[in-house]
């Protein structure tokens, strides 16, 4: 005998309701829609940015580690730790692309000079830094061969004596072309430059250094060991080879070595975001807001224009309680509808964006899934007043209004 | 709660008054506010019995519609006993005062009150919501209900396309689909020229005929004529009138 609705029947009549005014329907959605879709695409573009910018310092830093002797106080004496044969080593390591020892040749103040040519004008002879390399370094640290070759194997087992240039030190010694079998000195020995670099990205000083073979180093000048491994990995590997390196190089003792690796990229990842998400996250929150009242005053404009049809559905056995879920479904339909239309317009937008600057579109996955229900509650608690102001009208005075 | 009288029985049920009662007000009155206290009903016995078609007269302002109000349980008395169906309605919370309005009152309103955006079936289904009835075969009750006010033939119309008689059948087949103990009418015709007013008047002959319970609250004598019998609300006041 008691008053009752059925679910579907709400539902339908809900639908009914929205559907009679469309337009105002689609209007009232606007404000969520809006509001939504700027949380999603905003969710979504600081994603995709902060993983662009890392990307973008990524590619040459995080797959870059240098190993340096340790010393064990600081400022203080480092010992030979480094082997010779890093390079066979480290190759053997998954992850690894290339690695290479590289070397500041003790010369003992010896200055380098061009052959002789009389010139009393010119400055002739400089103190360059000299290096020595083991082959693979080249490729580790990513140099551009300008004329010539690079040191292979052959020249260091042998020790001949053979210079490859950086630019800036083949341009002071006057060097431009390595066909005619130029030839430098060092200190009072002559070496054969048999190339010229155009460029370097890691280890900007081999751009003006005078690069020789190790086992030239070795005999010439006495080097005791390589001071430092250059190691590039492929992108993601640096962490793990870094945690591997000292035992591969120095397995007596894996303390003696000093590993530079990149940070680790989520930390970095996580520190641009939280900047940028904060701010957009309250762009995104005050549109859903100005939504959410958009919602609230146009259910209750409804309510007012519907005083005539609450009342004769009181009449036609409605209790308040069946008044109120019917408006409360009502904007929380608006919500819903709003939340999914923004949550789809936000998508389209990060991937819109994402495709003109060639970027990875980056969505969390429970942003999409989430923005809907957002919508929902958000057309919920705007339809509460409404719907309450709705149930509170005595049939009586609400069946004085026409419909 | 009790079923409906059976058609046949009616005019018996007139021949013999104590049997059962469709409304019984007893010394009911309203008043609204407190100081000071405004009388819009002072101590009223009024019986409907089944299958009667009674007219309420009176000038605007007497009373009618909070009578009507209290009849249809849109509004409490604040003093006297209402049985509806043999049922004291004071008893009842809101929730079942809403199912009792929604099961076995029909309401005819002057300005028919049907919603512009829905078609005339769909505003004969509405009146099914509440009630409890099943979804199956609402449609076809429906239909029947349209076809007893003969408007089968715009059950798709808006009914902004129709006519004002048509309108307050459309609006008249809503209040019956329920199968109403009463059918309570509020100047069910002020809207309508006497062509349309003429037509609904029929259509009330015809269902109480069928043996169905109509109030009905008017101004207009012409309408009152036309049923069994007259109450007068004058300042208040009930008055039976004379046949």
């Amino acid at each position: 005998m008691r008053s009752r609705l059925a679910l579907r029947d709400l539902v339908d009549e809900c639908v009914a309701s929205l559907l009679a005014r469309p337009g105002r329907a689609v209007l009232t959605v606007l404000g969520t829609v809006v509001g939504v879709a700027a949380l999603v695409a905003t969710l979504g573009l600081s994603k995709t940015a902060g993983n662009q910018i890392v990307g973008r310092f990524d590619e040459l830093a995080a797959t870059n580690i240098v190993v340096t002797p340790k010393s064990r106080t600081p400022g203080g004496v480092t010992f030979d730790v480094l082997p010779w044969d890093a390079e066979r080593r480290l190759s053997r390591l998954d992850g690894v692309v290339a690695s290479g020892t590289l070397s500041d040749v003790p010369t003992k103040g010896q200055l380098v000079r061009s052959a002789p040519i009389n010139d009393p004008q010119g400055q002739t002879q400089f103190q360059l830094p000299v290096k020595a390399a083991s082959p693979g370094l080249f490729r580790a640290v990513r140099v551009k061969l300008s004329t010539g070759r690079l040191l292979d194997a052959g020249y260091s087992t042998r020790a001949d004596r053979v210079v490859v240039l950086g630019p800036s030190a083949a341009k002071r010694l006057n060097v431009t072309r390595v066909d005619n079998q130029p030839a430098i000195y060092i200190g009072d020995r002559l070496y054969v430059v048999v190339g010229i670099l155009s460029g370097v990205e890691r280890q900007l000083s081999l751009l003006e250094s005078v690069i020789i073979p190790e086992g030239t180093a070795e005999r010439e000048f006495g080097l005791t060991a390589p001071g430092s491994v250059q190691v590039e990995t492929r992108i993601g590997a640096a962490t793990v080879i870094a945690g591997e390196l000292p035992l591969a190089l120095n397995p007596s003792d894996t303390n003696a070595l000093k590993v530079t690796a990149p940070p680790e990229p989520r930390r970095a990842r996580e520190g641009v975001q939280s900047d940028l998400d904060s701010l957009f996250l309250l762009l995104g929150g005050v549109s859903l807001l100005v939504g959410a009242i958009g919602i609230a005053n146009v259910t209750l404009v409804s309510v007012l224009e519907r005083v005539g049809e609450i009342g004769l559905r009181r009449a036609l056995g409605a209790a308040r309680r069946h008044i109120a879920s019917q408006f409360l479904v009502e904007s929380t339909a608006l919500g819903l509808v709003g939340g999914i239309v923004g949550a789809v317009v936000g998508t389209l937008v990060v991937v819109t964006v994402a495709a003109t600057r060639t970027w990875t579109p980056v969505l969390e996955p429970w942003v999409p899934v989430g923005a809907p229900l957002l919508g929902g509650i958000v057309g919920l608690v705007s339809g509460l007043y409404p719907s309450a102001r709705a149930a509170a009208l005595e049939p009586v005075e609400a069946l004085r209004s026409a419909i | 709660m009790i079923a409906e009288p059976l058609r046949d029985t009616a005019t018996q049920v007139i021949d013999k008054p104590d049997d059962r009662t469709v409304v019984e007000l007893a010394g009911v009155s309203r008043t609204f506010g407190e100081d000071p206290p405004v009388h819009a009903l002072s101590a009223v016995d009024l019986t409907i019995w089944p299958g009667e078609w009674l007219s309420i007269v009176g000038p605007s302002g007497s009373g009618k519609s909070t009578l009507l109000n209290i009849i249809g349980l849109l509004d409490r008395q604040t003093g006297g006993t209402y049985l509806f169906d043999g049922v004291d309605v004071a008893a009842l919370d809101d929730l079942a005062r809403a199912g009792l309005r929604g099961q076995r009152i029909g309401f005819v309103f002057q300005a028919f009150h049907l919603l512009p955006h829905r078609s005339v079936l769909e505003n004969v289904m509405i009146a099914e919501l509440y009630t409890g009835s099943p979804r199956r075969g609402r449609k076809e009750r429906a239909h029947s209900a349209l076809e007893r006010v003969g408007l089968t033939d715009r059950a798709d119309f808006s009914p902004t396309k129709l006519s004002g008689g048509q309108q307050q059948r459309a609006a008249i087949a809503r209040a019956l689909i329920g199968e109403p103990s009463l059918l309570l009418c509020d100047e069910p015709t002020g809207n309508l020229d006497s062509h349309n007013a003429e037509g609904v008047l029929d259509l009330f002959a015809q269902l109480s005929d069928d043996g169905l319970t109509l109030a009905v609250i008017t101004h207009d004598h012409d309408v009152a004529s036309r049923s069994d019998r007259r109450v007068r609300i004058v300042d208040s006041v009930l008055h039976e009138m004379e046949a």
